[in-house]
């Protein structure tokens, strides 16, 4: 496998960061989606992501990566392994899984075991990206590009966070609740708006545009690719805090007071914008929590919710598609009218 | 630039591009097929070691074969899973040559992209889960014309942009090397290290030249790097980073380096604000010495510039014309073609396709059942490896999705103007939005003074077709005629690659040029009657919309002749005037 760009080394690009950040201390907030120019570092950011998450534990054994302190959710294989005994752990690290443009309906949510069947006669199935993808993200490059009957499947997989397999006679559900990372350039064409809601943060990425910091992005990109050992190890530290400060916000995250006042805000930002359905309050809710145990506090305040707003909220505007820029200019709008 | 000049360059690009083929990303060769590609091909290939693999993308690979897959031989025969390395993972540690990348279809493209991106390729495709090592350079022939080029994303990931369409054969001189000096450089390469002032000023130069990604600079430092290595020496030079910008970022520029007056100022910036490139920092903290360096690279960029270039890039607003992605694949015509959308059990013959992974998966676990059946009715233990039965057999099933596109035909003349030419695009971006919704692709045809004007080729992308339509300019004579020919050739080109077209003409119906542009009512009617014609004989769906405030006989005629429907809006709105056409175009 390569060798990850350090996630502390990305330079600018600080909202996209946030965001994968916030994600991965609450998967509840329902995934990222980043679009914006070429070169600008999405991916990057994305694959430096898996690098820096502190490990996870998971039943030894387990193809679907149940969590052995969550009883409630585990397959039916590590149901029967829990009723023989207890069951072992083990840590590995927390998946990032590329779902590929090109990927074929079977692999994605699981297929016949064509191996096992042609040599030994045994209907066995054999778990796909989802059930890999559990407990951890699924990403998508280019997403507006996915073909529509991966993007239904995704859909009703991510709603549910139970993946049901019904073919080849056979019959298997799991459990498959997974971050959905997407990116995309909006060149390329639009997203489904149905793919669109189920992202909680949606960012926009652009190119740095001041030469500075230009330069650094270069300057570290060609230090990474002239030994990227040397790089990682004086990028480390870097990423352990921050890999201390995520580990350390899940723990802090159920302590993180939100006051009736905040979630009041929270709605009343939500109407104000006329956004469909209560996912947007949910969602700012829920990101503003993050941010606060991101960041140490005890409670939400309005500047979380200031912050976190854009991101949450601005795909979810019942707008006009045409109007490319405006998303965010009525969320600011929005959020300094009520905000002062 | 003249012709033995840019062979020159072409040369020199073929040569640094052997020496770090993954690291340079590869060369986009914008040319047409003929003597003087097929030199520079065998000069690449003569350059290459003979070791690399030299692997061809033909246009409509399919994605097994690209990314990899299920070997069905294999397969079949050892009567296991036997997993095939595609096209990607085969071209590791070689060259990836792309023939006719205009047309190259933007899904393919991404598999190409993300391939270079990763440096290796991930394979989830029939029962499979590979990961194998693609570091490969990619050539991309272009043979595009104008406005066709090879996918953005492909563009943004190769070094070398080179154009040798201008150059006849007599100047592209043969050209010998020996091939151990690149394989001496390629050793030398990995020692090499650009530094500080060298990367800045690669940034500087590439701000200068309003060049938005910073893929750009990072390439021409590779290709600065190759440069030096090739030339054998053991640390960068001035002239291996002026030679890197000249070929890496010369061909990318957006505006115009203002350097020869006041070198420090801003660079002009196109008006969109997404390349605004500050330029402001430059003198902040830079010695003398790569202030020198900067002026070095901007002196040799636009040594490279040719003269038309430059007075086009002076004069353009430097609107980066963004096309479409590739759109060849998308022939959808039977339902023996198009996107798989699962299998069914029957019948293989008429034409229908066996799915042969389903019917291998349907097969396998009636394989030792069968094997025991067969031993005992034949007596005979050998069998073929895999028992079939009709039963098994699994036929693709296709969805065929026929693609609509949408042609707006816009009258943005004098006369229509004064009416009603915002509410018509008030009413045509409520269209598109409609079109969004459907997935629809949208093209915007205007016509005004003596021409009609294609604004905006299909495309799915909505930024586009409002920045498109926002800058579309009122004013002139009414060039029905012309208009209508444009629409007319366009929803021909849809049909031929197996869409729908529909046209929907906005116009109050007053022609007054003709199709040779010149003026006078009774011809220039007589002119757009004729390409109205055209419509009704090809029988395309259309729409017209007569938006003069007194709906007259002259509009219907037309539509009469065009056999398209008619809607006589006087005092519509935008709205009422999207739903009327949405009901009729349906």
């Amino acid at each position: 496998m390569t060798t990850a760009f350090p996630f502390s080394a990305i330079v600018g690009q600080d909202e996209m960061k946030l965001a994968l950040l916030i994600a991965a201390v609450d998967p509840k907030v329902g995934g990222v989606l980043a679009f914006g120019d070429r070169g600008s570092g999405k991916s990057t950011a994305v694959r430096a992501l898996a690098a820096l998450l502190p490990k996870m534990k998971v039943v030894v054994g387990c193809r679907y990566n149940c969590d052995p302190s969550n009883a409630a959710d585990f397959c039916d294989e590590c149901r029967a392994r829990a009723a023989k005994g207890p069951l072992k752990a083990i840590q590995v690290p927390v998946p990032v899984v590329d779902l590929p443009l090109g990927a074929t309906e079977d692999r994605v949510v699981g297929a016949l075991d064509l191996e096992r069947a042609l040599a030994r006669g045994e209907k066995a199935f054999e778990p796909g990206l989802l059930a890999r993808a559990h407990r951890g993200f699924l990403y998508i490059d280019e997403a507006n590009l996915l073909e529509d009957h991966l993007v239904d499947l995704l859909l009703d997989v991510a709603a549910s966070g139970v993946n049901v397999v019904e073919r080849e006679g056979l019959s298997i559900r799991h459990p498959a609740r997974f971050v959905l990372v997407g990116t995309g350039n909006p060149e390329e064409g639009e997203l489904r708006p149905q793919l669109l809601d189920r992202f909680g943060l949606s960012v926009e990425v652009k190119t740095p545009d001041d030469l500075p910091s230009r330069i650094e992005v270069v300057r570290r990109r060609d230090d990474f690719e002239n030994d990227n050992e040397a790089f990682v190890a004086a990028w480390a530290k870097q990423e352990t805090k921050l890999r201390k400060s995520v580990t350390a916000a899940r723990d802090r995250l159920a302590s993180v007071v939100v006051s009736d006042a905040a979630l009041e805000r929270a709605a009343k930002l939500c109407m104000a914008l006329g956004t469909d359905g209560l996912r947007g309050e949910l969602t700012l809710m829920r990101a503003a929590r993050a941010l606060a145990a991101l960041e140490g506090a005890k409670s939400v305040t309005d500047e979380h919710l200031r912050r976190i707003a854009p991101p949450a909220l601005r795909h979810r505007l019942r707008r006009n598609p045409l109007d490319d820029a405006g998303s965010s200019v009525r969320v600011d709008r929005a959020i300094a009218e009520l905000f002062g | 630039m003249n012709a033995a000049l840019a062979w020159s360059d072409a040369v020199t690009a073929a040569q640094l591009f052997a020496v770090d083929p993954a690291g340079a990303g590869g060369v986009l060769l914008r040319s047409r097929a003929g003597p003087v590609r097929d030199r520079w091909l065998a000069i690449l290939r003569a350059v290459l070691p003979p070791s690399q693999p030299l692997k061809h993308l033909p246009l409509h690979i399919a994605d097994g074969r690209l990314l990899g897959g299920l070997d069905l031989n294999a397969t079949l025969l050892a009567g296991r899973p036997v997993a095939e390395r595609g096209l990607l993972a085969e071209a590791d540690g070689g060259v990836l040559l792309v023939a006719m990348a205009e047309r190259l279809s933007s899904a393919a493209a991404v598999h190409v992209t993300s391939a270079m991106d990763a440096r290796e390729i991930i394979v989830e495709r029939d029962g499979l889960s590979l990961r194998l090592p693609a570091r490969f350079g990619v050539v991309a022939l272009d043979e595009g014309l104008d406005d066709e080029l090879a996918p953005a994303a492909l563009r943004d990931r190769l070094a070398f942009q080179l154009d040798l369409n201008e150059i006849s054969s007599r100047d592209a001189d043969e050209f010998v090397m020996d091939e151990s000096r690149i394989g001496a450089a390629r050793g030398r390469l990995k020692s090499l290290k650009p530094n500080r002032e060298q990367i800045d000023a690669l940034c500087g130069a590439a701000g200068a030249l309003g060049i938005v990604s910073l893929r750009a600079p990072l390439l021409a430092l590779r290709v600065a790097c190759a440069s030096a290595a090739l030339a054998g020496r053991d640390e960068l030079e001035q002239d291996d980073v002026a030679l890197a910008a000249r070929l890496v970022l010369a061909p990318r520029a957006v505006v115009f380096p203002q350097m020869e007056q006041q070198p420090e100022e801003t660079a002009e910036t196109p008006p969109d604000d997404d390349s605004d490139n500050d330029n402001d920092s430059r003198d902040i903290d830079k010695p003398d010495v790569d202030r020198t360096l900067d002026e070095v690279i901007l002196a040799a960029v636009e040594a490279a510039l040719p003269p038309d270039v430059l007075a086009a890039l002076r004069a353009s607003s430097g609107r980066a014309r963004a096309r479409s992605s590739g759109k060849a694949g998308a022939l959808q015509k039977s339902n023996k073609r198009g996107r798989p959308t699962g299998a069914l059990r029957g019948d293989v013959g008429g034409g229908a396709k066996l799915n042969l992974i389903e019917t291998l998966r349907a097969a396998a676990p009636w394989q030792p059942l069968r094997r025991r059946e067969a031993v005992l009715t034949s007596g005979n233990s050998a069998q073929p490896r895999i028992l079939i039965r009709k039963d098994d057999f699994r036929i693709a099933r296709f969805k065929q999705r026929s693609e609509t596109t949408t042609i707006f035909v816009v009258d943005a003349s004098g006369s229509a103007a004064l009416h009603r030419l915002a509410e018509a695009k008030g009413a045509v971006e409520l269209l598109l939005a409609d079109c969004y919704i459907r997935r629809d692709q949208v093209a915007l045809i205007s016509f005004r003074g003596a021409v009609a004007e294609l604004l905006l080729p299909p495309t799915r992308s909505l930024a586009r077709a409002k920045r498109c339509l926002a800058a579309l300019p009122g004013g002139g004579g009414t060039p029905l005629a012309a208009g209508l020919d444009a629409a007319f050739a366009l929803a021909d080109l849809i049909r031929r690659k197996g869409q729908t077209p529909t046209v929907i003409v906005l116009t109050d119906g007053r022609a007054n040029i003709a199709r040779d542009g010149g003026q006078g009512r009774p011809r220039a009617e007589q002119d757009a009657i004729g390409a109205a014609r055209q419509f009704r004989a090809a029988g395309v769906t259309s729409v017209l919309v007569d938006t003069s405030p007194r709906p007259g006989a002259a509009a219907e005629t037309f539509a009469k002749e065009m056999g398209a429907r008619y809607l006589p809006l006087p005092h519509a709105d935008a709205r009422t005037l999207s739903k009327a056409v949405l009901a009729s175009a349906r």
